[in-house]
């Protein structure tokens, strides 16, 4: 019942499900990079729209990301918001024009079609990388993804903490429900009930059993992964590590050429930002 | 002449941080092909013992040694533990540990990985140690979808696919339901001979290991090693129990009857074991001693009816069960893992809310009783007391549950009294650090107790305990039931302490209960033992290897007397 | 545990089992304070411990993979800035190692202290310069939101660790105490 905590890997067979999980790292880490850089509006619609196609193309069901889907909005609206309220006139301040929708700008409170603009932009900031963090996310096998970590030049031994991670989340969890619900019988309690000061000494009381046990694992794995050798070589293969194949080579080309775009916009544009109101 | 292959000569060791030494002059040879069972109690040396044949003694455990260690002619002193490994493969005691692969098949090939294979030689290896070790099928499985015995068995894999000839294992039926510990046992013994391995097992419960062959018995006491031979020569001079270690209950039973066990033959195996007269004075003693009808107990304090429950649709965990304990009543609950024991314990507590039924709890509904309310009920003590100390010194995690309580008044009084119940009241000032296993477990039980609940259920309370503390733990827990007629439930797969402790077992199976009566005769019903994952008890098979008329009674017998002759040593030691 | 080869595993695993806690505590252990939106992080209060134990690189990788992996799965993508504050804060927590020196027994109230002052400042580093200069450069927000998400952040966190990275540092040091001169009290 507990295996489902995370939303996960499902195998398929789509291209994405055969892509390299290195490739998918890369891909995944450089069109985020130059999506963070850019205010080219264009641009990033364009990695939207590619990255909502390969989405489409990965066979993802919705209801598998219904709820992160949820999550993402309801952070987008609240930082957009916060940063309307902040600063209503910032788009008109970044683009240098003023074509008002409402209001005048010697008001704090106005609307200008720059704000919309710029706030437009921030939403595609916020979410262009979704789509690619969960084709990411869903079409690559936990496994794989250390070797991957590995195969991009991250030293072995931080590759292998990775794996662990993902390894005893499961465990941690489920000691974190067994100790939490025992303490809460005795007594602790962190919900909305309590008050704050007793929430929160409350809850460093129930974490700690669980800290504490989950220290001396540290000693036990390390002991057994040393018996079994981890750590004495310079190097280690991976059972599951994917040689690379053609497709990734293609695949790795084709982000290379949206990056290089992306770069080139920056001469063109003279700047990170796409002005339209000039 | 053969050489052996692991040979300690006048061997010391003492640990960095310790005062005396915990290995003291030990001569030990161990030849290719021998299948050694090391024992001790708790704090004998057995488990340093071990540490020094795998190397984490003097690398990961500096301390002082004198004598020599060598394992297969290298000495330990001047080896890693890296060097080492390839001599001898480690199962440690705790398979959810050593299981550091995301799934079955990484975890085979972990140290391939670390040795630089090629991927097409890992998976040739893997290949060959999943069949040999039945693990084909469940080689994309992670660790959290199979059960105990069968992640022992992945470490067994992926310790033997480096082809090392020396074998040691880490208490490996400690963690393991009886079923799969004797599973375990059998696939060791077939393993020695197919791929002439050397085997240590380093493990106290003497009994089941003793099910495989064994051909020496080391036993070792204070850093000693104080029986060195043969098991049936250590049995037949009936050792162990000079040594505080637990004796084949088999044994027993026939000491009891007046069997020498000097004129035993194949003392080892009780399907085989002969002794001149031994059916006839089995007999007699069955004939001589009278079956006591236990008084029923009559007042209901727990009553479950048609409880249902289940995490996903159609797949109920707890299926339309109806159960009723009675006050004063001392419960073992068993079953395979699985089979919905923490569930419905979680039910009772009040962690998982039922879809149908009802629980009634001396005469009131527990549905409107709040978790922690009903904690003022009924206490429930996970099995690791490491998961439920939160606080540092013995006083302050007992008073707790009275402070979060908002209780100020007497918690001085409550708390001392409690204390003085458990055999605390001494150590109250104490770092909790500071205390030992069982000493935690009634430190946990304590600060359950302050609350007065009138019912306790506790998870395997004694998991992993030798019989020095077990015997601690579980003469604590039926003088509570004796004296303050507190209602136990113990949540358990250990078949002495149901034997020993409890006077009625209800058996799980489906969510349902499948079977509700004495434990002599749940241990001596097949079906049932099988549908629970139990094993047989010794004594069943004894009195099926004489052909005693009921086994059952046998075993009743036995247990009645069992226990009689323990309230009489406690009555002693009481007057004294 | 004296040995090189040892200490380096442990580091691995520490900085393993360490992410799997704080992701843990994170997804599951959040204490609303009543201001929407905002949190009493306890994984937050759990890094001072990780890296005074097992020191800057562990706790400094392990709140980098344990905040990642729950960006991932919470947010659909990490939210970079953040999570790379993040980890220069648990380096700056396990740069405490040596001062603190958990393992030789009970921290005294002088250690206390300057770990408080320390870990104030450091998360002012953290969440008042750092991150926002961040957003700020990254997603170009307005200066005025962003300092005032830090602000906020910089006293929930510094509160966090106060309490629960105090309590924790506390009773673990206390486990260290030895053995020694314990005697039963009539």
């Amino acid at each position: 019942m507990n295996s489902q905590f995370l939303i996960g890997y499902s195998p398929r067979k789509t291209f994405l499900h055969r892509l390299n999980g290195s490739t998918k790292l890369i891909g995944f880490v450089a069109l985020s990079l130059i999506g963070m850089i850019t205010y080219d509006t264009r641009f990033l619609a364009g990695i939207f729209l590619f990255s909502g196609i390969l989405f489409y193309f990965s066979k993802i069901s919705y209801q598998e990301i219904a709820l992160v889907l949820k999550v993402i909005m309801a952070f987008a609206a609240l930082n957009l918001i916060m940063v309307y309220v902040f600063a209503p006139g910032y788009g008109m301040t970044i683009y240098g024009t003023q074509h008002m929708l409402w209001g005048s700008p010697q008001h704090y409170f106005n609307l200008s079609w720059e704000e919309v603009f710029y706030i437009f932009n921030l939403f595609l900031k916020y979410t262009f990388a979704v789509p690619l963090a969960l084709i990411f996310l869903l079409t690559t096998n936990p496994s794989e993804f250390a070797a991957s970590l590995n195969r991009i030049g991250i030293p072995y031994r931080t590759s292998y903490a990775v794996e662990i991670a993902l390894r005893y989340i499961p465990s941690v969890q489920r000691d974190y429900r067994t100790i939490s619900l025992a303490q809460q019988a005795r007594g602790y309690e962190i919900s909305k009930k309590a008050k704050l000061r007793t929430r929160i000494i409350g809850s460093a009381q129930i974490i700690l059993p669980l800290i504490f046990t989950s220290l001396d694992r540290i000693e036990v794995v390390s002991q057994a992964m040393e018996l079994r050798r981890f750590g004495h070589n310079k190097k280690r293969t991976w059972y599951l590590a994917q040689p690379f194949a053609l497709r990734d080579f293609l695949a790795l080309a084709t982000i290379a050429v949206i990056v290089i775009w992306g770069v080139v916009l920056f001469k063109i544009n003279g700047g990170r930002f796409w002005n339209p109101f000039k | 002449m053969i050489k052996p292959i692991i040979s300690f000569k006048d061997f010391s060791f003492q640990y960095e941080a310790q005062a005396e030494a915990t290995l003291k002059h030990i001569n030990l040879d161990i030849y290719p092909g021998e299948k050694v069972l090391v024992a001790g109690a708790s704090g004998s040396g057995k488990s340093t013992l071990g540490r020094c044949l795998n190397g984490l003694i003097p690398q990961a455990y500096p301390g002082k040694f004198s004598g020599s260690c060598t394992v297969n002619g290298k000495p330990i002193t001047e080896s890693s533990i890296f060097d080492l490994s390839f001599d001898v493969g480690t199962v440690l005691q705790d398979p959810d540990s050593q299981f550091v692969g995301l799934t079955v098949v990484e975890d085979l090939a972990f140290s391939l990985e670390n040795d630089c294979w090629s991927q097409a030689k890992m998976r040739q290896a893997t290949q060959k140690w999943a069949a040999r070790l039945q693990l084909k099928p469940l080689l994309q499985h992670a660790p959290q979808e199979i059960s105990g015995g069968q992640k022992q068995r992945v470490a067994m894999a992926g310790v033997l696919i480096d082809e090392s000839k020396i074998l040691l294992f880490d208490e490996p039926l400690a963690s393991l339901d009886p079923a799969s510990g004797a599973a375990s046992i059998q696939l060791i013994d077939q393993l020695t001979t197919s791929e002439e391995l050397t085997v240590i097992l380093i493990e106290h419960r003497i009994e089941e290991v003793l099910r495989g062959k064994i051909d020496r018995l080391v036993v070792l006491q204070d850093g000693q090693i104080v029986a060195n031979g043969q098991p049936e020569e250590i049995l037949r001079a009936s050792l162990l129990q000079q040594l505080g270690l637990r004796e084949p209950l088999y044994l027993n039973a026939l000491k009891k009857s007046g069997v020498s066990l000097q004129s035993c033959t194949e003392i080892a195996d009780v399907k085989h074991i002969t002794a001149p007269q031994a059916k006839e004075k089995l007999e007699q003693w069955m004939t001589g001693t009278q079956l006591k009808q236990p008084v029923p107990k009559k007042e209901e304090l727990l009553k479950i009816k048609n409880l249902t429950f289940s995490y996903a649709k159609d797949k109920p965990v707890i299926n339309n069960l109806s159960l009723t304990i009675h006050k004063g009543e001392m419960v073992s609950l068993v079953g395979r893992n699985g089979t919905g024991k923490s569930t419905l314990s979680n039910l009772i507590t009040g962690f998982l809310t039922p879809q149908q039924g009802t629980l009634t709890f001396s005469g009131k509904e527990l549905e409107a009783l709040s978790v922690k309310e009903r904690a003022e009920q009924i206490g429930y003590i996970l099995q690791n007391p490491n998961q439920m100390i939160s606080k540092t010194t013995v006083f302050d995690e007992v008073a707790s549950g009275l402070r979060l309580r908002g209780i100020t008044a007497e918690i001085e009084d409550k708390t001392n009294a409690v204390l003085k119940v458990c055999g605390l009241y001494e150590m109250r000032h104490w770092p909790i650090s500071a205390l030992s296993f069982g000493q935690k477990k009634r430190v946990t039980i304590a600060a359950v107790l302050v609350l007065e609940p009138q019912m306790l259920i506790l998870d395997e309370p004694t998991a992993g305990q030798d019989l020095q503390h077990y015997t601690e733990i579980m003469t604590f827990l039926e003088n509570l039931n004796r004296k303050q007629q507190l209602t136990i439930i113990l949540i358990t797969h250990d078949c002495h302490l149901m034997l020993e402790y409890t006077e009625r077992t209800i058996v799980l199976a489906g969510g349902r209960v499948i079977k509700d009566a004495a434990p002599a005769q749940i241990l001596t019903d097949e079906e049932v033992i099988q549908r629970a994952a139990l094993a047989k008890t010794s004594l069943f098979e004894l009195a099926d290897r004489f052909r005693l008329p009921s086994a059952t009674e046998f075993v009743a017998k036995f247990i009645q007397a069992e226990r009689k002759e323990r309230a009489d040593e406690q009555s002693i030691s009481n007057r004294i | 545990m004296s040995h090189k080869q040892n200490d380096s595993i442990q580091t691995v695993v520490a900085t393993g089992i360490g992410a799997a806690i704080i992701f843990v505590l994170m997804k599951f252990v959040a204490i609303p304070t009543g201001i929407p939106n905002t949190q009493i992080n306890v994984a937050e209060g759990f890094l001072p411990l990780l890296g005074a134990i097992y020191g800057p690189v562990a706790a400094g990788l392990a709140i980098l993979i344990g905040h990642t992996l729950n960006d991932f799965v919470t947010y659909g993508s990490p939210w970079w800035t953040w999570v790379i504050t993040d980890a220069l804060i648990g380096v700056a927590f396990g740069a405490t190692k040596n001062r603190l020196k958990i393992q030789a027994g009970a921290l005294s109230t002088a250690k206390l202290i300057w770990f408080n002052l320390y870990q104030v400042v450091v998360n002012f580093i953290g969440w008042v310069l750092l991150a926002p200069t961040g957003d700020i450069l990254v997603y170009h927000e307005p200066a005025k939101k962003v300092f005032f998400q830090g602000v906020t952040t910089w006293i929930v966190n510094s509160l966090s660790v106060a309490v629960i990275g105090t309590i924790l540092l506390v009773l673990y040091s206390r486990t260290r105490t030895k053995k020694g001169s314990l005697k039963k009290e009539r």
